[in-house]
């Protein structure tokens, strides 16, 4: 009987704290339904590689299945790409296409990431840990995981935690960073908006040349860049419904549910209840708040030579975690004002931060490799 | 606190951020002609056109 228990012994101080931290994950993927599908994969698996001499992660010359997944999808980066190919599919770049100025909002959205990359040198991370900690500020957790891994970070545990975390929170972060840098008058500020068409032929001529361009200035971003633009080609050229439905649900929901379980086994309490984790979350937070200011203060120097003013708070909407940065800000312009429907402005800009967020990941690994 | 590092990265920072505003204003440029060349308006006009 003492022999069925005999594991008990082998419990490390860390673990329950991680049961507990798993535990805190599932919790807030269920109760308060922060990125569900994510969470709660990684929340279960958290638990699962820290029970005592979990056969899950390899001991000795057994090898563990989740390390076994972790080998086939995350360490040669496979998991993101293909959960790219899904979100492409997934994003419509209509509202973007049809006011393409836009765009310049979600490449000043991504100040926090640079910002955060020396901060992140400044309290003593090596230049690749730091352009992976930098990266959480990509708003966009497949973005985060690739560089992470493709820099050999190793802190992809908590970088992957701080990403979907942030990203769930961005209601909480952004409004208050907002305020702070925007006056009343500025965020009672009036957008009208004007519907252009946009050609079929236009949507999918897009993600190519937005891969060509991408690929030529930044090579190590195609991969990242290529398999999103590809899932949107799919979506956008009109003969592959059955493909592009497929990406979008089934191939998205099939990854995801991996990508989570199998980033757990970063998550072993020993390498994780380090002071360092609670550094890098901090980072993140910087990341996500300066990619917010980033935005909003283009936006106000735009407007010193703007005839028809712009809304600063749009800017703010150039993070990447989409829809939901985009709805935080209309919703804090009806606030304002409830006759100030910024909504297709936020849109449009927060799907070129989507955009913005990854080229900023191709240009990070080309910066420090 | 590395300070000597964290100077080092300013240049980073700089290029970083000039990068992505170079891409994105190509990429701009690039979505204004597809819409001029690809324009609905135009494929109208042409049709009506052609029509008279």
């Amino acid at each position: 009987m003492l022999e069925l228990f005999s594991n008990i012994t082998e419990i490390q101080w860390q673990q329950p704290i991680m049961w507990a931290i798993g535990g805190i994950l599932i919790y807030l993927a269920i109760k308060k339904e922060m990125e569900p599908s994510l969470l709660l994969p990684l929340g279960f698996g958290t638990i699962l590689v820290n029970l005592p001499l979990s056969g899950a992660i390899t001991q000795g010359d057994e090898v563990g299945a989740l390390d076994v997944l972790f080998n086939a999808g995350i360490a040669n980066e496979l998991f993101p790409l293909l959960l790219f190919i899904g979100i492409g599919a997934m994003i419509d770049f209509g509202p973007l296409l049809s006011n393409p100025k836009l765009m310049i909002f979600g490449a000043a959205a991504q100040f926090g990431i640079f910002f955060t990359l020396s901060m992140a040198v400044l309290f003593g991370f090596d230049l690749h840990d730091a352009a992976s900690i930098s990266i959480i500020g990509a708003a966009d957790g497949p973005t985060s995981i690739f560089v992470a891994q493709f820099l050999k970070s190793s802190y992809l545990g908590a970088i992957m935690v701080a990403a979907y975390s942030y990203m769930a929170l961005v209601p909480i972060i952004q409004p208050p960073v907002i305020k702070l840098v925007t006056t009343k008058k500025e965020r009672l500020i009036r957008m009208p908006y004007k519907q252009n068409e946009v050609s079929k032929a236009t949507k999918i001529l897009f993600p190519i040349i937005i891969t060509i361009i991408t690929g030529i200035v930044s090579p190590k971003s195609v991969s990242l860049i290529g398999f999103l633009m590809f899932g949107n080609l799919i979506r956008e050229c009109g003969v592959l419904e059955s493909l592009s439905h497929t990406a979008q649900n089934v191939l998205a929901n099939l990854v995801t549910i991996f990508l989570g379980f199998t980033i757990s086994t970063s998550m072993v309490g020993t390498e994780f209840l380090k002071p360092t984790t609670l550094l890098i979350l901090a980072l993140g937070l910087v990341a996500f708040v300066f990619d917010t200011i980033g935005g909003v203060v283009f936006a106000k120097i735009l407007n010193l030579f703007l005839r028809n003013k712009i809304n600063p708070m749009i800017g703010a909407a150039g993070i990447s975690a989409f829809p939901m940065s985009a709805r935080v800000v209309h919703k804090l312009g009806l606030k304002e004002d409830n006759q100030n429907f910024l909504l297709m402005h936020t849109i449009g800009v927060n799907v070129s931060g989507q955009i913005a967020s990854v080229i900023a990941g191709g240009l990070i690994i080309s910066l420090v490799i | 606190m590395n300070f000597n590092g964290f100077l080092e990265t300013l240049p980073l920072m700089g290029k970083g951020m000039l990068g992505i505003f170079i891409v994105t204003g190509v990429i701009i440029l690039c979505v204004y002609a597809l819409n001029a060349i690809f324009s609905p308006k135009n494929k109208k006009n042409g049709k009506d056109g052609e029509d008279k």
